[in-house]
């Protein structure tokens, strides 16, 4: 009903504080350890390439030659990683990997759940069969999506073994029991973060960015 | 990524952007087709029914394959042997198989405009199989995949549709779906068998089959519907094939090699003959293949937006 006579009160709006965002801006790093400076980035172009030359050396101390190994990349963000990491690991060993990429549309558990995923191209041009796969991707966290990588991998063969390479690893937000064996960078991050890997092959700088959303 | 659209009932209601995602789509699903595991995990969650009205061989087996490969749970459900002998009316048959948890419902009716009406009193998705003597959507599809694989972009292409355009579904969603995509299409046959007014959705008549198929990159020729004539529209079935069939002889005859198509089932002898439909400029079996892919597609990008609705 509305009302005709002017409410003394009308002009009146208790100031409020958006917690959320007090929690975001200031308790979330004493929480979680974040230090505020380095809020947005979590590695530049610099720190990206030690940490990809770590990661790339692991593996080559992991598997000395790769005759028996390959090296497959996730749809669509982690094929930009695999890349990198093949062409260190091809300087450093000397010799081809076998590489193959993989789109996991079609085996994640939340199609009915929201918009669907645009499906990529898979290429794995090698039998999986008894072979030691590195499943490679950029950023893990609920391991939802490994999850469904591993499905989509056992329909290929039978791997020897599978291990999981993972530039940052946002711990205890897993919601399945996944663990990487190869971490670029560990994180802390709150549920309403996100965790944003840039390539140049995209267009951007090379760098690995939190973002508050 | 979804459709527009929350059914697929005829691809007049689809946009250019829908057909694009769904052959985008479609690719996806082709390679997974060539695995050894030619099966995912996507719908596992999912029961289908395959409600036919009508007889079906390529189309039914198609959908029911699609379906399987992306793990879905089928029933099938004809006609002939079930309670609509009995009187059962088509929102009772429907809404008692909806009853028992269904998800989706793929559809051949032999009434146009059986789906349409359908999808006004149901909640769950519906795909039409092919609907009397409108739309066969999926088939529309199908066709100007395989023809895109074999020719690239359809952009400025010339497509000739020939023989029974006034009875056929195919001949409509083909219309519909190459024109979005930007290619020229001239129906032929006998005058008969041409609807009057089909210049209004803007392709060419002619009534020269030869002449048409010196003009154009692909030839779709359509199957004489002998079960929808209920009069006589030709004399006979010889006369038709001397003047309005496809053979072999005609094709060498031309300056340039084309596409040939058929939807099937072939009357071999009639609108083509044998030597033409297993030619090497045929692609007839290729259309067959495309279409459990086109199928998923179209089923996958639908299972998804169903949801969404709710």
């Amino acid at each position: 009903m509305r009302r005709f006579i002017s409410d003394p009160h009308e002009n009146y709006k208790p100031k409020r504080t958006n917690f959320g965002q007090y929690f975001n801006k200031y308790l979330s790093h004493t929480i979680f350890g974040l230090n505020p400076n380095d809020l947005k980035t979590l590695l530049d172009k610099h720190q990206l390439n030690i940490t990809l030359q770590r990661l790339a050396h692991q593996l080559v101390e992991n598997h000395l030659e790769f005759s028996e190994s390959a090296i497959i990349g996730l749809q669509p963000r982690g094929i930009w990683f695999s890349d990198r990491i093949v062409k260190i690991v091809k300087q450093i060993t000397g010799e081809a990997i076998p590489y193959g990429k993989l789109d996991i549309t079609f085996y994640r558990d939340d199609v009915h759940s929201g918009d669907l995923h645009v499906p990529q191209q898979t290429e794995i041009p090698f039998s999986v069969e008894n072979r030691k796969v590195i499943l490679i991707d950029d950023v893990l966290h609920t391991g939802r999506t490994i999850r469904a990588a591993m499905d989509a991998l056992i329909d290929f063969g039978r791997p020897k073994n599978v291990e999981l390479m993972v530039l940052i690893d946002r711990r205890y937000s897993r919601e399945l029991p996944i663990q990487p064996d190869y971490i670029g960078q560990m994180v802390d991050t709150i549920i309403t973060q996100k965790v944003k890997v840039n390539w140049e092959e995209t267009g951007e700088i090379d760098e690995v960015v939190l973002l508050d959303v | 990524m979804s459709l527009s659209v929350k059914n697929l009932l005829g691809i007049k209601e689809l946009n250019t952007q829908d057909i694009e995602t769904i052959f985008r789509t479609a690719d996806n699903f082709k390679q997974v087709l060539q695995r050894p595991i030619k099966k995912v995990p996507t719908l596992r969650d999912t029961t289908i029914a395959n409600i036919f009205f009508e007889n079906s061989t390529r189309t039914r087996i198609s959908f029911e394959l699609a379906e399987k490969r992306l793990s879905a749970d089928v029933i099938n459900f004809s006609a002939s042997g079930s309670s609509v002998s009995k009187g059962e009316t088509l929102i009772d048959t429907v809404n008692n198989i909806l009853a028992m948890k269904v998800d989706m419902v793929v559809m051949r009716h032999s009434a146009s405009g059986a789906p349409w009406f359908l999808a006004n009193h149901i909640e769950a998705s519906i795909i039409n199989a092919g609907d009397g003597t409108n739309e066969h959507p999926t088939q529309g599809l199908l066709d100007a995949y395989s023809m895109r694989e074999k020719l690239g972009d359809l952009k400025g292409k010339r497509i000739a549709i020939i023989g029974d355009i006034m009875h056929s579904r195919v001949a409509l969603s083909n219309i519909f779906c190459l024109q979005k995509l930007g290619a020229e299409v001239t129906v032929a046959g006998p005058p008969t068998l041409i609807p009057k007014h089909i210049e209004a959705l803007g392709v060419k008549v002619s009534y020269d089959v030869k002449k048409v198929l010196e003009w154009c990159d692909v030839a779709n020729v359509l199957r004489i519907q002998l079960e929808r004539q209920h009069k006589p529209l030709f004399s006979t079935l010889r006369e038709y094939a001397l003047f309005y069939g496809v053979n072999k002889q005609m094709l060498d005859s031309l300056q340039k090699e084309i596409v040939i198509m058929h939807p099937g089932p072939i009357n071999r002898g009639v609108e083509l003959s044998s030597d033409a439909a297993d030619g090497k400029q045929s692609i007839i079996l290729n259309q067959v293949e495309n279409g459990v892919a086109i199928r998923m597609a179209v089923i996958y990008l639908l299972s998804g937006k169903a949801e969404v609705m709710e």
